[in-house]
């Protein structure tokens, strides 16, 4: 039997609960206000400021790019984070133990410290445009999360049933295709959304590297934000809300929510 | 001698990359600052010179270490109680902490700016209460980039938190109580003990995390409230003063590192359960 929670304490936690939601809400409130200005409780409802979002050349781009970027940073980080997660459990006593560090390396550079060094290094210093730079950047950051939840999934795969079937006679790809990859699909599942939306939302690592004509959407909120104050940001950042919405409802089906709690 | 050889051929293109692109840049730019034609602490005797930047450093330290002890209260004491709530209330509590979490750092940065503004939500209700005659100045304060630092990092907390209170077994609360402890008292002297590892890599991953964040201090504190985030922005794309955004980057990597390091020994030297 468990012992009840004092009242106080629920009441805080419900408290913490209010002031972790509202804020959403209000942003919510205030894209659907027919005014020009930003404003709580919305002043009738409007659509309006959500067409607004796709005339604006600006946005319509940067969405696009965003996207562009997320989908090619998480393939080729899933593309080479993948066959290094098997490596380290598969050959971990063959292998050095400091090359699993190596991953968790891009954890403890700052973002801003990282994107600050490939504008020097990387984008000035070897002259690669700046999409490729991106690109790069969000590789570098979106990297452990590939690494690290593939692994942790690799790490309770029981290597035997592969040398199974590998004696049975199954060449070594189509064994990894038929008998390990299924076995940590949904690892794959969680580690593409989490780089995705890192992906997706980032802003320290891009913010050096967008350049003339290539801009990224949290960069150009921002960019939006200091000049003005519609509620065409309360719009985008409700469709970014959506986004993630849509993504929890893939996670929901495929793995249940909770997984992203452990 | 094969299997050592296909685990370094899998393994390479995920190194070359960290190596090449992350290692190389980032410690060439540290580098730099010590390739000053002045001297090689040249630029750390700038920095650390100039009242501005030092005041932009403790500010940053200041912020980032109130963010962290707030959320360490709070992330704690709500991932208590959602770790005792009944399993489908469980569930709901997990994805109102995760959606923020999955919400951009400038969405929820900017909500913030809605409510604390001059004609704000905040504001107009004060007003209405009359509480306040006129609108009070709440952005571009420090407490206005603390509160919305507290917003982005105690759903992260939470769900660190309550990973670590859900592998505490009943057993102990139920034998803790059966002894005579009072539940207040089992709190503090079993739930809080066993706690102690995960509120260490929450606190870690909420001061690096706003020691080093940028687009809150932005648009929250602005040029008034700079911190390093936004003095290596500042320095690098406003001011083109590369040596001195590379000593700001370098500051930042080493309080990085040692907060990392430091908190790791401590979290192992205090781990009940290991030993």
């Amino acid at each position: 039997m468990k012992q009840p929670l004092h009242p106080l304490l629920i009441a805080f936690a419900v408290v913490v609960f209010f002031f972790l939601v509202a804020p959403l809400v209000i942003i919510l409130g205030a894209a659907v206000s027919d005014t020009t200005f930003l404003t709580f409780p919305p002043r009738g409802i409007s659509g309006r400021w959500f067409v607004k979002v796709f005339e604006m050349a600006a946005f319509r781009r940067t969405i696009v790019t965003s996207l562009q970027i997320a989908f090619l940073a998480t393939g080729f980080a899933l593309l080479i984070g993948l066959p290094a997660a098997y490596a380290l459990n598969r050959f971990r006593i063959q292998l050095p133990h400091w090359l699993s560090t190596v991953f968790v390396l891009p954890i403890l550079v700052p973002e801003i410290v990282l994107g600050f060094s490939l504008l020097k290094s990387v984008q000035v210093a070897a002259d690669l445009p700046v999409f490729s730079t991106l690109v790069i950047g969000h590789t570098l950051i979106v990297l452990p999360y590939a690494v690290r939840v593939i692994s942790a999934s690799l790490s309770a795969f029981d290597f035997s049933m592969e040398e199974a079937a590998v004696s049975l006679g199954s060449p070594p790809l189509k064994t990894f295709f038929t008998i390990v990859l299924p076995n940590v699909r949904s690892a794959v599942i969680a580690a593409f959304i989490l780089a995705f939306i890192t992906s997706i939302n980032d802003v320290s690592v891009s913010l050096f590297l967008t350049g003339p004509g290539v801009s990224t959407l949290p960069i150009q909120i921002l960019a939006h934000v200091e000049q003005f104050f519609d509620p065409v940001i309360a719009s985008v950042s409700v469709l970014l809300m959506l986004l993630t919405v849509g993504v929890m409802a893939v996670v929901e089906l495929t793995l249940g929510l909770t997984f992203l709690a452990k | 001698m094969l299997k050592r050889f296909a685990g370094w051929l899998m393994s390479t293109p995920a190194t070359l990359l960290v190596v090449l692109l992350l290692i190389v840049p980032v410690a060439a730019t540290i580098a730099t600052t010590f390739g000053d034609p002045r001297g090689p602490f040249a630029p750390y005797v700038d920095f650390f010179t100039s009242s501005f930047r030092r005041a932009v450093l403790w500010r940053t330290v200041e912020i980032a270490s109130i963010t962290t002890v707030i959320a360490l209260f709070v992330g704690f004491l709500t991932a208590f109680v959602v770790s005792r709530a009944p399993g489908r209330l469980k569930s709901i509590l997990i994805i109102a902490a995760v959606f923020p979490l999955l919400t951009g750092v400038v969405v929820r940065s900017f909500a913030w700016l809605i409510i604390l503004g001059k004609n704000g939500i905040l504001n107009n209700f004060l007003l209405w209460l009359g509480v306040t005659e006129k609108p009070l100045t709440m952005l571009y304060t420090e407490g206005s980039v603390i509160v919305a630092m507290v917003y982005l990092f105690v759903p992260l907390m939470i769900l660190t938190l309550v990973g670590v209170l859900e592998g505490i077994p009943d057993d102990l609360l139920q034998a803790s109580a059966s002894l005579g402890a009072t539940p207040s008292a089992t709190f503090r002297q079993v739930v809080f003990p066993l706690a102690v590892p995960g509120l260490i890599v929450g606190a870690v991953l909420v001061f690096t995390g706003s020691f080093t964040s940028y687009a809150t201090p932005q648009l929250l504190g602005g040029e008034r409230q700079m911190v390093m985030g936004t003095l290596l922005y500042q320095r690098a794309m406003v001011a083109f003063d590369w040596q001195g955004a590379s000593t700001v980057a370098a500051i930042m990597v080493v309080v990085t590192v040692a907060v990392v390091l430091g908190m790791t020994r401590i979290a192992r030297r205090l781990n009940p359960m290991s030993t």
